[in-house]
């Protein structure tokens, strides 16, 4: 009997690991932000050339190379385009490697993407999710199998995150990818993710722990110096986790970090390190740089352009790490300097110099033109003696006679640049006109995003633009004599931000100034020993006050999110019970109470009443009212007894005191309103006015006013004991 | 034929991804596909011989573009179109000696063809390589009075030519395919056999006590030890490390494993070492028309270090690795860089490399070629599966092995009009 038990365990087991489900992998062709503008206006970041060859290309190569099967590309922004150029690719023929488009229009970030794949339900095992804009050379075959015997003993284990040793800049920052440098927090045994924070305030040059981080391991090491490949293998619970929380966006920012502070559910992040192998995203033109430059000094091997591995043109390798496509003319004064890239069909007149850059295919550089550290696209023509440095050139773009490029220009597809102009530095020039700013929230960048991207979409086309060119009259001044094109005024974060993420090097009186910053930090931390340089943790230093600072930050927080959530229902009319579920989940992830939630809900219903427009107080009477009576059954959810209901009651009064004094000579006809529409019930009312009964005088402000209100209402009472 | 394509996609990708390395691995696929090629290939009725060369010509041009520092694919695509060549040229030779003669009587008949089978084979075995016969100076003596009565016997071929004639036709154009594979069986079986080839002249080069310098791992040399070993020769083996890829080590894993007294060194001890050495054997990743070669970075030390003590410095070789090409020709990449992560961590240097800061070009370069080459003058002795040959006598051994039409495969008729 047990022989045969064993046997028929054998058997079902067997099966498990004979049905090998394929590799998958999920591709976002998008990166749902717009760094790449003015480019991305017109093609997707993942067609962008990188040396000589659109972004996707590597990303598929290696997806191939490391034994995927079948990967699901998911194609938003310009869809069309992504679509067709993989159409016309050999993607679509290759043996074993099936690549499968997915379009969507109106998803705006990384969640959205994933939860409509979970609802295509095409995912039936571990998968690969990545962007369509990361170079790697790495084997997946250790990843995958720490993962899968992970997996076998911890089910929660759903996520495998791959990162690489890079030291960050300690004068700016920043890794040499131009990101933000990043904390995380792993267990060294076990290797588990256990803090990631991109985003650190370095104004006051410390990070702060949970508390709970250091009492529940018995070991943490705390990185600077790791890069986040981007490069995740995830099991199928990913997808359904991000389904589940709706409004989970970001992979990083959101289902990581909430992963990780979510300990109901006990999902675990774990990472991976890569030594000799390269891996890197592309996400801002400082790391669009940084990787093509990689490329050219080979850290990609065998992703070099020498070697066909997918669809570039056939390249040798000269001395000095040159490179050179067949059928370029060049003149026998031209000076190639060393880590270049000529593409195929190139032209290049005499006494031109070039070094540290990367030319497309059929470009044509005239003579006396100096470029440097310039990435150069197809078909550009260069006319004699522009100077061109650290810039990036699209498609297509004319530099007439004498032009000069500063440092950091970006020239999207077809501009034209007069005469003998002078571009200055960190420009962006598009024949498109810069869209409206719009307010630079999370949310908002998202939509902003995706209708830019709708608008865009039919521009795209050359017909288009010749259209443009015909009907718009450009003004000389912006682009000189015969200049073609707008110059977008740099926007967000202004000129400080720009060159973080451009790809000239940081300017010289930057890394001065910055390198006093640092000096200044350091001479800090030495005053205050806020955490000794190279000594280990102690748990429970200073606690108490970060814990307070925690908190509160968190209510913060907290308070945030919920308003963001309960404004846009009320702003695209999702329904109630979506909305409860919504706030529940955060609140879980907050840690918060029913009290908490009632008092944010009650906060920001009481906001949007005060942002709808009016012009009296009897206006905005009105305005709170309709708020109420709407989306009274939300708050009342919330208000199961009597202490929330005291919270709302409190909240109210701290709101009309603070942010909203507008209120407060309404305090208590809104009151009346509460207990009309039986949100806060009379005994409510009743025993705040007694907790106030002891407060200081300043406080007993709104006790006072509503004093009619609980008179009345205590007679009212008494009057029901009577009968 | 879509099959084809598709191994032959498949082939392409794993080269061009550099996902197979090794010139034997290489050689031995590539004739396995060049095989099926052959197989697939309808042959017309008439110059089923250029139909073939045509086919393995579009798929070698392919298979060398793919990866060109694989220069043992190019060398076999040339093998094949060479043996498809010969048989051709042996067929023929047969065919229109048989007409002439099928006038005469049956048995003369029979004893004739058999006659010219002879010759025929020998002309296989020129181009297969099965016996270890000195130069072909002979059989090209040989051949010449052959070639001038054929036409001859030809001319006086009598009245029923006709029908015979139309028999042969259908029968050659199936005995040519058939012949032609059966010559990249032996080619492919050649490739596999080579180390053993090799290995049995190990005792006639190393003798008792001596002591052997090795760099880097080579199957080619640790079967060649190995050999000596088993025919009970006590020899020592010094084994450079080789780095960046250190596959010295594993050798000198294997060889203990055998039972050899192995020591290890780094790459820059060898000179040091080499006054002590006997004999410096080493394998390569190509042999040169003019004797030179392409192996692994680093031997070029090794043969100069060699050189200046008088040590023989010998290159084991299966034939495979001869290259009909010269080092000088531009068609011939001599090199390959690889990734610098093999000689540093990114993560240790990733500062050095920070593109942003300074004049944005990183003043760290890292170089990591594969390969060196070491010039004639410097090799003693190489010893391929046909026995020990000097690097002057190279050119011989390739003119047996090659046609020298197809010493330029990549040119497409269509550019070169």
């Amino acid at each position: 009997m047990g022989a045969q038990r064993k046997g028929a365990t054998r058997v079902s087991e067997d099966p498990e690991e004979l049905t090998r489900v394929p590799l998958q992998a999920i591709l976002l062709a998008d990166s749902f932000t717009t760094k790449f503008r003015p480019i991305t206006l017109e093609r997707p970041k993942v067609l962008l050339p990188l040396v000589n060859v659109p972004m996707i290309n590597y990303t598929l190569a290696w997806l191939e190379s490391a034994g995927v099967e079948e990967v699901f590309v998911f194609c938003c922004a310009h869809s069309k385009q992504v679509i067709d150029y993989l159409e016309k690719s050999e993607w679509l023929s290759q043996p074993n490697f099936t690549v499968t488009m997915i379009e969507s229009h109106n998803s705006v970030s990384a969640g959205d993407a994933l939860r409509l794949i979970y609802e295509r339900n095409v995912i039936h095992g571990d998968f690969v999710l990545i962007s369509g804009d990361t170079v790697s050379n790495m084997s997946l075959t250790q990843a995958l199998k720490e993962h899968k015997d992970r997996r076998k003993k911890d089910s929660n284990a759903v996520m495998t995150m791959v990162i690489k040793r890079s030291k960050p800049s300690p004068i700016a920052h920043q890794s040499r990818l131009g990101t933000d440098e990043l904390f995380v927090a792993i267990d060294p045994t076990t290797k588990q993710l256990l803090y990631y924070e991109d985003k650190i305030d370095y104004s006051k040059g410390t990070i702060y722990l949970d508390k709970s981080l250091l009492t529940n391991n018995s070991s943490v090491s705390l990185h600077n110096d790791k890069q986040d490949c981007y490069i995740d293998i995830c099991s199928p619970e990913v997808l359904s986790l991000f389904t589940d929380n709706f409004d989970y966006q970001h992979v990083r920012r959101h289902f990581v970090k909430g992963l990780l502070l979510d300990d109901i559910m006990g999902y675990k992040i774990f990472t991976h390190e890569i030594h000799s192998s390269y891996a890197a995203r592309i996400d801002n033109f400082r790391s669009y740089d940084t990787v093509s430059k990689d490329i050219i000094h080979r850290w990609t091997y065998p992703l070099v352009p020498d070697v066909k591995f997918f669809g570039n043109s056939a390249t040798k390798l000269e001395r000095q790490g040159m490179y050179r496509a067949s059928e370029v003319a060049q003149s026998r004064s031209a000076e190639i300097g060393p880590f270049t890239v000529i593409g195929y069909g190139t032209k290049i007149g005499s006494n031109t110099s070039i070094s540290n850059s990367v030319i497309g295919e059929g470009c044509t550089i005239g003579s006396n033109v100096h470029i440097q550290g310039s990435y150069i696209w197809d078909n550009v023509t260069i006319e004699d003696d522009c100077k061109v440095s650290h810039a990036i050139v699209c498609d297509g773009v004319t530099l007439k006679f004498g032009a000069i490029l500063e440092p950091g220009v970006v020239l999207s597809f077809k501009v034209v640049v007069g005469k003998q102009f002078v571009v200055p530095s960190y420009s962006k020039v598009s024949l498109l006109q810069q869209p409206i700013k719009q307010d630079s929230d999370e949310e908002l960048e998202y939509a902003d995003c995706s209708s830019a991207m709708t608008n865009a979409v039919d521009i795209s086309n050359g017909d288009m633009t010749s259209q443009i060119l015909e009907t718009q009259h450009w003004p000389s001044h912006e682009l000189g004599t015969g200049g073609v094109g707008h110059i977008w005024s740099i926007c967000e974060g202004g000129h400080e931000e720009e060159w973080r993420h451009s790809v000239a090097p940081i300017p010289s009186d930057k890394v001065a100034e910055a390198m006093k910053d640092t000096e200044d930090e350091l001479e800090l931390a030495h005053d205050g020993s806020i955490l000794p340089p190279s000594g280990e943790l102690k748990p429970y230093s200073n606690d108490s006050s970060d814990d307070n600072e925690d908190s509160r930050d968190e209510s913060i927080y907290f308070g945030k999110e919920v308003e963001a959530t309960f404004l846009r229902a009320a702003h695209e009319n999702i329904e109630e019970d979506l909305v409860v579920l919504e706030v529940n989940s955060l609140r879980l992830s907050y840690n918060k109470e029913a009290a908490d939630c009632a008092g944010a809900i009650f906060f920001s219903m009481m906001k949007l009443a005060l942002e709808t427009p009016h012009t009296s107080v009897n206006e905005l009477l009105k305005n709170v009212n309709s708020v109420l009576t709407k989306w009274k059954k939300i708050l009342k959810f919330y208000l199961p007894g009597m202490d929330e209901q005291i919270e709302v009651i409190l909240k109210f009064e701290e709101m009309c005191l603070e942010s909203a004094q507008e209120f407060s000579p309404l305090f208590t006809k809104i009151l009346e309103y509460l207990y009309d529409k039986d949100i806060v019930l009379e005994d409510a009312i009743l025993s705040w006015e007694e907790e106030k009964r002891d407060a200081e005088e300043s406080d007993k402000v709104f006790v006072r006013q509503a004093q009619p209100l609980i008179q009345w209402l205590r007679e009212a009472s008494e009057e029901d004991e009577e009968e | 034929m879509p099959d084809i394509q598709a191994l032959v996609n498949d082939f392409l990708n794993n080269l061009r991804k550099r996902k197979i390395e090794g010139s034997q691995a290489t050689a031995k696929q590539t004739a396995e596909l060049l095989r099926s090629v052959i197989s697939q290939q309808r042959v017309p009725y008439t110059n089923q011989a250029a139909a073939l060369i045509d086919a393995v010509r579009t798929v070698g041009e392919q298979l060398i573009a793919a990866n060109p520092v694989e220069i043992a694919v190019g060398n076999i695509v040339r093998r094949v179109l060479h043996s498809i060549r010969e048989e051709d040229l042996s067929l023929a030779t047969a065919a229109i000696a048989g007409l002439g003669i099928s006038a005469e009587s049956d048995d003369d008949d029979d004893f004739v063809r058999e006659d010219h089978h002879i010759l025929s084979a020998a002309a296989v075995a020129a181009a297969a390589r099965s016996t270890l016969r000195p130069p072909s100076l002979q059989t090209l003596l040989e051949d010449m009075p052959d070639s001038a009565a054929v036409p001859h016997t030809s001319s006086s071929g009598g009245d029923s030519e006709g029908k015979s004639k139309s028999a042969d036709k259908s029968s050659r154009s199936r005995k040519l395919k058939h012949d032609v594979i059966e010559a990249v069986n032996e080619l492919i079986q050649d490739i596999a056999t080579c180390h053993e080839q090799i290995a049995e002249q190990a005792v006639e080069h190393i003798h008792q006590n001596e002591v052997i310098l090795t760099l880097g791992s080579s199957r080619t040399v640790l079967e060649f030890l190995c050999a000596a070993k088993e025919k009970k020769r006590s020899f020592r083996v010094f084994v450079a490390e080789g780095a960046p890829r250190y596959q010295g080590h594993l050798l000198a894993k294997e060889l203990v494993a055998r039972g050899l007294q192995t020591t290890v060194i780094t790459d820059s001890a060898v000179f040091a070492m080499i006054s002590r050495v006997n004999m410096v054997i080493v394998g390569a990743h190509a042999v040169m028309a003019n004797g030179g070669v392409i192996a692994p970075v680093g031997l070029n030390m090794v043969a100069l270090a060699a050189q200046r003590h008088a040590v023989p410095f010998v290159v084991l070789a299966g034939s495979h690795k001869l290259c009909p090409l010269y080092p000088h020709n531009p068609e011939v990449l001599l090199n390959e860089l690889r990734s610098p992560s093999e000689l540093l961590d990114f993560g240790d240097f990733s500062d050095c490399m920070d593109f942003g800061s300074g004049t944005g070009s990183s003043l760290l370069h890292v170089v990591n070629p594969a390969f060196d080459y070491v010039p004639p003058k410097l090799v003693s002795l190489f010893i391929t599966d046909t026995g020990g040959h000097n690097p002057s006598y190279m050119y011989r051994l390739i003119a047996d092995y090659y046609s020298a039409d197809d010493f330029v495969v990549q040119r497409k008729p269509a550019t070169g009009s």
